[in-house]
């Protein structure tokens, strides 16, 4: 890779040693995908939670700030995996110790903790052709797709380096060319709710070869909002691997179908028929009555979807015996302290638990802890992410995941 | 198996192993699919259901998922249960800065796919400089 004198200078350890680690792993990272250079980035999304951490990444993130590193371009976290605020849940006392380091390892690297995987809903909208190194698969396909920003999946550590470097190695979704698509999404019948956006995403991703390939969909009759571009790229992310998408006519590098297409990728095309979205529901459909949990989480929700899981409970309570989550940022709490969905959620029986996602809240514990076995959600991501975890699962649209709680039983 | 004993891959760190091979063709998780205390896979459909990833060279289709696998995979070398080496048809990004981080021998990119060439217990030389997965002896069960 062509490094800069500056880049030189850190590679040297004139920086410290952090930065100089930082540097070398960038420098191997770029390496390997053949990197020409690196680019500076504007902001970097850092995601760590505590079961993926462990004892080891917690170290190595201690380790990282007693040598004196800190952020040298904003850095914002991604949710937590103990909840602090309230919860009325067993937690594993041995996740909310290496959350504590994290938080403390974290502040001396003086990160912004938002604890938040929807900042570009709510903290942190990038410009376009802006190169970032955003470490949530959710944020980073949003930023791409619907921004037309630039960044690769930054792990962790990936992303660690890039907050003390400032830089990361020019690769992937910073090149014009793998931005571009080469399958062909045709999308047949209408898509509403929420639910549905993630299923398309979960049809969709299932049929990805991996990280280069780039969807584009057209014929879409639906017009997706911010929280619809947001389920559907999410449930690409993690069915797929997936790190952009197209909306012929929507998205920003998308004026017209044809402007999307790669001319040098051999192209495949798929149909998403009319009914097509029902294989994911009947993907996540185990049979079971008694529901334990119904979950709106992964990502987490904003101010309106949570104002739209208010209005489905109509003044209805939650059945005895069943645990309704949300999960939420603090800045979206906030929100709904403001305008009074925070009320009617709780007088419903519906649980916030902030500043964390669900699954990340070391899901086989929680359910040993907690006595928790079934789950009700509308985000294929979780019903992909939890039925791993030994959940039976049932993916259901909001009107169904209401129906759940307030019954007791799933259909 | 039959088919080459060398391949040649698109792309590889510049560390070398050499070790026995456990071969998917599911895509996996680190994070989701395996109980980083064993080593085990744990996702009932996945063709390695039951068996450990630890010690082996892990030859599979391709990484699913997220960006946990950032720290999994040190995760896994600090507990005894990583792979020694990974081979992939197609490596996500956040594969290839896991096994930076853990200091892990890892490529991908080839035809054709090693997949179609390896059985479990074959061992294997991953040649990183080299960028070659070469067959050192084949499996007496194939």
């Amino acid at each position: 890779m062509n490094l800069d004198d500056e880049e030189q200078a850190l590679l040297a350890g004139e920086r410290g040693s952090a930065v100089q680690q930082a540097i070398r792993l960038q420098v191997s990272v770029g390496d390997y995908f053949g990197a020409r250079d690196m680019v500076r980035v504007g902001s970097v999304h850092i995601s760590g939670d505590v079961e993926e951490l462990g004892d080891a990444g917690v170290e190595y993130l201690e380790r990282m700030g007693s040598l004196g590193a800190s952020c040298v371009v904003p850095t914002l976290t991604d949710p937590r995996g103990a909840e602090f605020r309230g919860a009325r849940l067993r937690q594993d006392p041995a996740a909310i110790e290496i959350e504590r380091r994290t938080i403390a390892a974290y502040g001396a690297m003086n990160f912004r903790q938002c604890n938040n995987c929807i900042i570009y809903q709510t903290t942190l909208q990038p410009r376009r052709g802006e190169h970032l190194a955003w470490g949530d698969t959710g944020s980073v396909i949003y930023a791409n797709s619907v921004f037309g920003a630039r960044s690769n999946f930054e792990a962790g550590p990936s992303a660690l380096a890039a907050s003390l470097t400032g830089r990361t190695p020019r690769y992937g979704f910073h090149l014009d060319g793998v931005r571009k698509a080469n399958v062909v999404v045709q999308v047949e019948g209408r898509i509403s709710d929420l639910a549905e956006w993630g299923a398309l995403g979960c049809v969709v991703g299932r049929q990805m070869r991996g990280y280069w390939d780039v969807p584009v969909f057209t014929g879409l009759e639906d017009e997706p909002d911010s929280d619809a571009l947001k389920h559907l790229g999410a449930a690409l992310a993690s069915f797929g691997s997936t790190a952009m998408f197209h909306i012929a006519g929507l998205t920003p590098e998308a004026a017209t179908l044809s402007q999307a297409l790669s001319d040098a990728r051999a192209r495949r095309e798929l149909i998403v028929p009319t009914g097509g979205l029902e294989e994911a529901f009947a993907r996540f459909d185990l049979p079971f009555g008694k529901v334990d949990l119904v979950v709106f989480s992964a990502p987490q929700l904003s101010a309106a979807e949570l104002a739209s899981v208010a209005d489905a409970f109509a003044g209805r309570e939650v059945h005895e015996g069943v645990r309704v989550f949300v999960t939420a940022p603090s800045e979206v709490v906030a929100v709904i302290e403001a305008d009074g969905v925070r009320d009617r959620l709780q007088a419903a029986g519906v649980e916030i638990l902030v500043d964390v996602c669900f699954y990340l809240m070391t899901p086989r514990l929680l359910a040993a802890l907690n006595s928790f076995s079934t789950l009700v959600t509308n985000s294929a991501k979780l019903a992909n992410i939890m039925t791993g975890h030994g959940y039976a699962v049932k993916l259901r649209r909001l009107s169904g995941c209401v129906d759940a709680a307030l019954r007791g039983v799933a259909d | 198996m039959n088919g080459p004993t060398t391949l040649v891959a698109e792309r590889s760190l510049r560390t070398s192993v050499t070790g026995p091979a456990l071969v998917s063709n599911d895509a996996l998780s680190m994070r989701y699919d395996v109980d980083p205390e064993t080593g085990i896979v744990k996702r009932p459909d996945h063709d390695l259901f039951g068996h450990s990833i630890a010690g082996r060279i892990l030859v599979f289709r391709q990484t699913k998922g997220g960006v946990a696998t950032g720290w999994a995979l040190l995760n896994l070398l600090s507990r005894g249960t990583a792979p020694i080496g990974l081979v992939c048809d197609v490596a996500n990004p956040v594969f290839v800065q896991g096994a930076v981080l853990a200091g892990l021998p890892i490529m991908d990119g080839f035809s054709p796919s090693p997949r179609e060439c390896l059985a479990s217990g074959d061992i294997v030389e991953i040649d990183g400089p080299q960028r070659t997965l070469r067959v050192l002896r084949r499996s007496h069960a194939t």
